[in-house]
């Protein structure tokens, strides 16, 4: 047993080992094309890998996707992956059950459509229109449907107003609910284990290590989203502000305000002439 | 489940891991699988978000943790996919339907996006319940360890708070999950001290807020 005192370059206990839970960025952010993929040599191969997985995890069993290698490098390399989602959509076209067309709309509605510019919106609203602030505070579900936006998912979306004296952060320490149709899907690190582990027994900690740091005059209230109830921050409207208009203030707000991990800065570079 | 998903209040996870101007989806599959995930999803019984939820969670943990996220989505579907019997596991291991099997019935037209993108389907149910708590009520989280689906994070179990708002009355995940019935019941969200949950370590100030079902809270 290691007992000497603990030195600079030792994991920190708290925030623990340097180990990648999630694959390098690096790695991930490389978007393999299709049409680039080997040539299938049948699909029987690739399937049979996820099978062996569904099977393993049917039974209870510890196999789950044992063809998928433990190194965590390794994890990022699509090609097992990408291969195996293609043989399952495949399979699922040909039983007649999805339709790959819908598919495709699917996927660009979330990459093009629904995100945190939608957020952003009601946000700048409720900072120019009183009225409105005060309807969405009070159902917050009804008041996003004024600019357009649906709600959906069996959600009842809850606007949390942070002042000078009470800062809201949202996490979802069971999984990963996230108020999809004004923030789109959640970024990985909300559905990570450090910030889901932390952020209810830590709150002040995971700010400051995303670089927000809360006064102790301050209340931290953390929502953990155990039921089908979605949260979006009011953030602060940032001082200063004053002559922006509805759209340039829209242009400031950042998804991670929305969530609580941060402010809302006045940065000139983000306001559109 | 008294499971590794249940991370509230963990150490030891590592530092978070945030990613400037991170794209929706960081490779091509993990959008194949949401989608396939939605579509498939358009259905109830094993396809409810209840019994998609616990389907993750009883993955093996050390898969549960070495996986990323649509990972484990696809796991769910795998297994899915065949417990509801829209594919068998001979056909997942040849890759094609049975010869001579019955072409399905396709689950949602290209057309139909955007209303299942906007559907109002809801976890709320009208129905009259009578709310066994009030808004402004002590109450103690029953210490509750269901070997299967709940929504009663461990850290919250046995802590004393406060009824702050009822929601009104929404299906109950814990029997959805195990499609043993919708048993639907009043929603409070209740306002636990930091220092009630976490000790003398925690903020005198600060709190968290938990959405919780009737059958999750006892008076005090």
């Amino acid at each position: 047993m290691d007992l000497r005192p603990l030195r600079e370059e030792d994991p920190d206990p708290v925030k623990g080992w340097p180990i990648v839970l999630q694959s390098p960025r690096s790695s991930r952010c490389e978007r393999p094309s299709m049409l680039k993929l080997p040539k299938l040599a049948g699909r029987r191969g690739f399937l049979k890998h996820a099978a062996t997985g569904a099977a393993g995890i049917v039974a209870g069993a510890k196999t789950g996707f044992a063809a998928v290698p433990q190194d965590h490098a390794s994890q990022a390399v699509p090609s097992d992956l990408t291969l195996r989602v293609k043989a399952l959509e495949s399979l699922l076209v040909e039983k007649g059950l999805v339709d790959r067309v819908a598919l495709d709309r699917i996927v660009d509605t979330f990459e093009t459509k629904i995100g945190p510019r939608n957020g952003a919106r009601v946000v700048a609203r409720a900072w120019i229109d009183a009225a409105y602030k005060k309807r969405l505070l009070a159902d917050a579900s009804t008041a996003m449907e004024e600019l357009g936006f649906h709600r959906y998912q069996g959600e009842d979306i809850v606007a949390l107003e942070n002042t000078p004296k009470l800062h809201n952060l949202v996490v979802c320490t069971l999984c990963s609910c996230y108020p999809w149709p004004l923030l789109g899907l959640p970024p990985v690190w909300y559905k990570s284990a450090p910030y889901r582990s932390r952020a209810v027994i830590d709150p002040r900690g995971v700010l400051k290590e995303l670089g927000l740091d809360i006064g102790a005059d301050v209340e931290v209230r953390v929502w953990d989203s155990t039921a089908e109830v979605r949260y979006i921050v009011l953030p602060e409207r940032p001082a200063g502000s004053e002559r922006l208009t509805e759209e340039q203030l829209a242009a400031l707000v950042t998804r991670d305000s929305m969530i609580g991990t941060a402010k809302v800065t006045l940065d000139v570079r983000k306001v559109p002439a | 489940m008294n499971g590794v998903h249940d991370m509230g209040g963990m150490h030891g996870m590592g530092p978070i891991r945030h990613e400037s101007n991170e794209p929706t989806f960081h490779e091509i599959w993990e959008g194949r699988v949401y989608a396939l995930s939605r579509v498939l999803r358009t259905r109830g019984g094993l396809w409810n978000l209840d019994a998609s939820r616990h389907n993750q969670e009883i993955l093996p943990p050390v898969e549960y943790l070495r996986m990323s996220y649509y990972e484990r989505w696809l796991a769910g579907l795998l297994k899915t996919v065949v417990a509801a019997g829209d594919v068998t596991t001979a056909e997942l291991e040849s890759g094609s339907p049975a010869p001579g099997s019955a072409k399905k019935a396709v689950l949602l037209t290209p057309e139909a996006v955007p209303s299942m993108v906007g559907r109002r389907a809801s976890a709320r149910r009208d129905v009259a319940v009578v709310p066994q708590f009030k808004a402004g009520q002590h109450v103690r989280a029953r210490n509750l360890n269901p070997v299967g689906h709940t929504r009663l994070p461990r850290y919250v179990r046995a802590k004393q708070g406060v009824v702050v708002l009822d929601r009104g009355v929404f299906l109950f995940p814990d029997t959805n999950a195990h499609l043993r019935g919708e048993k639907p019941q009043h929603l409070y969200s209740v306002q636990f001290a930091a220092r009630e949950l976490w000790g003398d370590q925690a903020s005198p100030i600060d709190s968290v807020r938990l959405d919780m079902w009737d059958d999750y809270l006892e008076p005090v």
